[in-house]
């Protein structure tokens, strides 16, 4: 199935570089370099400042943390998950994140927040937050965590695979043109499915903050 | 009929049920969040903001359900670790 396998395009010795290596690596540099063209310049500065302090409004909105930390993460991943969905469209090249690699590095990237921000707000403390409300519900807590990051990974996966699977069937079916429709649909779906990446990482860091926050005020809601 | 045809023949089936079952509750439930989101809205066309964020994050949730039926299906077919 080439519609979902990555195909390879270089071996070096044990490595196997595929295709989404390269289409994801030449993502980044695209939106690193031209957003670090872009700041440098009045106009786009000016403008990018707007869109930015509008996105943190919306994010701040969302939780009762403080989201400072987060922003800049939340919004490289709406930024890079947006375009390697898009990407996807363009002729000849594939969607980066039709490959489960990449959503599971996305996914890990996301776990790793989470603890990172948590010991960041309240130290060693935040271990603690895995043995609440008592130590017998450790293993849960654990494959919570798992579980959430897997999903993470499988939801992005398997949206922008079978959008693209759909359209590979549909066009060896019918012919040109009929994918349009579809494909259509898959622009609303790549954004929708970044969005909905972004605000889960928010969701998971912020509840890891607050768990830890919880814990060293308490208030009489918490308990 | 081999072994190897028997475990592509009920791979191919319990796929299509895979996805056919896995499908229905996720199906039943996001048109209950949505329903009740639009009823929302319609009372309160204030908190339109909010309750569709929470509802696109929530429907998210649902649809992950149907995502791993998915999933399964498409291993099934296509990286079935049974076949050669």
């Amino acid at each position: 199935m080439d519609a979902m396998t990555p195909t390879t395009v270089l071996t070096v010795g044990p490595l196997v570089i595929t295709d989404t290596v390269v289409t994801s690596a030449a993502l980044s540099l695209l939106l690193a370099g031209g957003l670090s063209l872009a700041v440098r310049m009045e106009g786009p500065r000016e403008a990018l400042e707007v869109v930015y302090e509008t996105l943190e409004g919306t994010l701040r909105d969302m939780v009762t943390v403080d989201v400072t930390p987060i922003v800049p993460l939340i919004l490289t991943q709406w930024a890079f998950i947006a375009a390697a969905n898009l990407v996807g469209v363009l002729p000849i090249v594939a969607s980066p994140t039709r490959d489960l690699s990449l959503t599971a590095a996305l996914a890990v990237i996301s776990l790793g927040a989470g603890h990172v921000y948590g010991f960041r707000a309240h130290g060693w403390r935040y271990l603690k937050s895995y043995v609440s409300p008592n130590p017998l519900m450790l293993p849960f807590n654990i494959i919570g965590e798992l579980s959430r990051t897997v999903a993470l990974a499988l939801r992005l996966f398997g949206n922008v695979a079978s959008g693209e699977l759909i359209g590979a069937i549909v066009l060896s079916l019918a012919g040109p043109l009929l994918p349009v429709p579809l494909m259509l649909l898959g622009l609303i779906t790549s954004v929708v499915q970044a969005y909905i990446f972004g605000v889960l990482t928010l969701v998971f860091t912020a509840s890891a903050m607050q768990v830890a926050a919880d814990r060293t005020h308490p208030t009489p809601e918490a308990t | 009929m081999t072994g190897q045809d028997w475990i592509s023949i009920v791979s191919i089936i319990v796929a299509g049920f895979t996805i056919a079952i896995g499908s229905i509750a996720p199906a039943l439930g996001e048109a209950r969040a949505l329903t009740q989101a639009l009823d929302s809205i319609a009372r309160q066309p204030d908190a339109a903001d909010t309750i569709s964020r929470t509802l696109f994050v929530g429907m998210a949730m649902v649809e992950s359900t149907a995502i791993y039926a998915l999933v399964v299906s498409l291993v099934l077919l296509f990286a079935n670790p049974l076949l050669p």
